[in-house]
C-alpha cells in the first residue's frame, strides 16, 4: 500500500515513569489508511505506546505528532474525539445501556437522538449483536465476548478518522475472532480508516497488518510488511514465528 | 391510657418534632452542599486529601457539648449554633464516602471515558457520581443518624427539638418525659436510616445490577 501521508509521528521519544524506562527510542510514522499491528510479548510497551498516541500519556522525551501537531499542543479533547479508542480492558459504561454506551461520542458531539439511534443500531448489526434484543440491556447482562464487541463499537460509533485498538478480539472465541477479524480488515480498507491495533497474537498480526511494529523492552525492534516479518533475522521476531512454524510442521505431518 | 406519655405530651412531641427535623434537616442540607465539592476536589487534588480529612476528622471527635459551648461566644444561643456544630459533625462521613464512592469507580471505566474525549466534568457527572451515589448515600445516611442524635442535645443550648424532654425530665426526675423525648428521638433516626438505605438501594443498586430496579 502506498503511503498517502502521515498521520502520527514519534520523533525520538522516551516515557520514563517513576524512574523507570518504560519506552525509549521510538522513532516512526504511522501513515494514513494503514492498519499497523503492534506486536509484542507482555509488558513490551504496546499499550503504553498507544496512550501516547490519544495523549492518556505525554512523553517524557521526544515528541509525538498527530497531523502536524505535538500531541501536547493539541486540544485534548478534540484529539481524542477525532481518534476511536477501544481500551483493553474494554471499560463500558456499567450504568449505561448497550444502546448508550455505544451512543456515548455522538452524543457528547451532539448528534440528534434520531441520527444516534440509527447509527447506534447499524453499529450493532454490523458487530452481530441483534439491537432488539440487545440495544436496552446493561453490559452485565452480556458475555466477555459480547462486551469486547460492543467497545468496538463504540469505538466506531461518531466515524472517527483513526482508530486506536488494543486487543479488541481478545476475549473472542476463534471463529467468531476470524469473522470479525476479516470483516473489521474488509472495513477498514473500504473506509480508509487508519488503525493501529495492538495484538500478541502473531496470526492475527499476520491476517490484519498493512504492517507489522514488533515491540520488545519498550523499544519498536521491527516495522515492516508481514511479508518482510516472516523473513526477518531479528530474535525477537524469530521467536514469534517460532510457533506458527511448529504449527505448520503438525499441519504437513498429516 | 392518658397517662401514657406519647398521649400525655402528644401535641407538644409533634411540636419538638418539627423542631428537631428542621435542625437536623437544615444541616444535612448545608452539610451536602459542602461536602460533595469538597469529596470531589479531593479526588482531583491528591494534596488537599490528607488536611481536608484530618480536619474533618478533627471535628467528629469534638465531644458535643464542649463544640456547642466553643460556639456560644461566636454565635450565642439557639438553633444558629446547633445548625453549625451538627453541620460540622456531618462533614467526615459524606467527605469520606464521596471521595471513597469516586475513587472505586472502575479505573478502566474512568480511562474509557477519558480516551472517547469527555472532559472532567462529563466524567463526573455523567460517570463518578452516577457510580458513587449509593457509597455517597450510605455517608449521607450515617451523618444524619448520627445528627438525629446529637440534636438532642442541642436543647442545653436553647435550640428546642425533642432534647426538651429529655433535660426536663432529668430535671425533674420524670422518666415519662425522657421517654417523650428519647422515643420519638429513636424513631426519627430509624425512620431516615431505613428511607436512606432505600434511596441507595434504588440509586446505588440498581446501577450496579439493574434488574433489581
Ligand atoms: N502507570 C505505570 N507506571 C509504571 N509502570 C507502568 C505503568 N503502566 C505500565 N507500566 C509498565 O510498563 C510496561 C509496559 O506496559 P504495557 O501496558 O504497555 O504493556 P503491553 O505491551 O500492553 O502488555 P500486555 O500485552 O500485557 O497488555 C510494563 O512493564 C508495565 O509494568
Ligand atoms: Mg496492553
Amino acid at each position: 500500500m502506498e503511503p498517502q501521508g502521515i498521520t502520527v509521528s514519534f520523533q525520538d521519544v522516551g516515557l520514563t515513569v517513576g524512574g523507570r524506562t518504560l519506552l525509549s527510542n521510538l522513532n516512526f510514522s504511522i501513515y494514513t489508511g494503514e492498519f499497523l499491528v503492534l506486536l509484542g510479548r507482555s509488558g513490551s510497551g504496546k499499550t503504553t505506546t498507544m496512550k501516547l498516541i490519544n495523549r492518556l500519556l505525554a512523553p517524557t522525551l521526544g515528541t509525538v505528532r498527530v497531523q502536524e501537531w505535538a500531541t501536547t499542543d493539541w486540544d485534548v479533547i478534540a484529539l481524542r474525539r477525532n481518534i476511536g479508542y477501544v481500551i483493553q480492558e474494554i471499560g463500558l459504561f456499567p450504568h449505561f445501556t448497550i444502546e448508550q454506551n455505544v451512543g456515548l461520542v455522538p452524543t457528547l458531539q451532539g448528534w440528534n437522538s434520531k441520527q444516534i439511534k440509527s447509527r447506534v443500531h447499524e453499529l450493532l448489526h454490523l458487530i452481530g449483536l441483534e439491537p432488539g434484543q440487545f440495544a436496552t440491556r446493561y453490559p452485565h447482562q452480556l458475555s466477555g465476548g459480547q462486551r469486547q464487541r460492543v467497545g468496538v463499537a463504540r469505538a466506531l460509533a461518531a466515524d472517527p478518522p483513526m482508530l486506536l485498538m488494543d486487543e479488541p478480539f481478545g476475549a473472542l472465541d476463534p471463529i467468531t475472532r476470524l469473522e470479525l477479524q476479516q470483516e473489521f480488515r474488509r472495513l477498514q480498507q473500504e473506509l480508509g480508516k487508519t488503525v493501529v491495533f495492538v495484538t500478541h497474537d502473531i496470526q492475527e498480526a499476520l491476517i490484519l497488518a498493512s504492517r507489522i511494529g514488533l515491540m520488545h523492552d519498550g523499544r519498536l525492534v521491527f516495522l515492516g510488511t508481514a511479508e518482510e516479518f516472516l523473513h526477518s533475522e531479528n530474535a525477537e521476531a524469530q521467536t514469534f514465528l517460532k510457533p506458527l512454524r511448529t504449527m505448520e510442521r503438525w499441519t504437513e505431518r498429516e | 391510657m392518658n397517662n401514657f406519655f406519647l398521649i400525655k405530651y402528644g401535641s407538644e412531641i409533634l411540636q419538638r418534632m418539627g423542631e428537631h427535623l428542621l435542625l437536623v434537616g437544615i444541616a444535612i442540607a448545608t452539610a451536602i452542599l459542602i461536602s460533595l465539592p469538597l469529596g470531589i476536589l479531593i479526588t482531583r487534588q491528591k494534596a488537599l486529601r490528607q488536611p481536608i480529612l484530618a480536619l474533618a476528622n478533627v471535628l467528629q471527635t469534638i465531644p458535643s457539648l464542649a463544640m456547642f459551648g466553643l460556639l456560644i461566644p461566636l454565635v450565642g444561643i439557639g438553633s444558629l449554633p446547633a445548625v453549625i456544630a451538627l453541620t460540622l459533625y456531618s462533614f467526615l462521613p459524606i467527605i469520606r464516602n464521596t471521595y471513597t464512592g469516586i475513587m472505586s469507580v472502575d479505573p478502566a471505566v474512568r480511562e474509557a471515558g477519558r480516551g472517547m474525549g469527555m472532559t472532567d466534568w462529563q466524567l463526573l457527572s455523567q460517570v463518578e457520581l452516577p457510580l458513587a451515589a449509593g457509597v455517597i448515600l450510605a455517608g449521607v445516611r450515617v451523618a444524619t443518624v448520627i445528627a438525629v442524635g446529637i440534636a438532642t442535645i442541642a436543647a442545653a443550648i436553647g435550640a428546642g427539638g425533642l432534647g426538651v424532654f429529655i433535660f426536663r425530665g432529668i430535671a425533674v426526675v420524670n422518666n415519662d418525659l425522657i421517654l417523650a423525648g428519647a422515643v420519638p428521638a429513636a424513631a426519627i433516626a430509624l425512620v431516615a436510616d431505613y428511607g436512606i438505605s432505600w434511596l441507595e438501594k434504588r440509586f446505588g443498586g440498581c446501577l450496579k445490577n439493574p434488574d433489581v430496579r
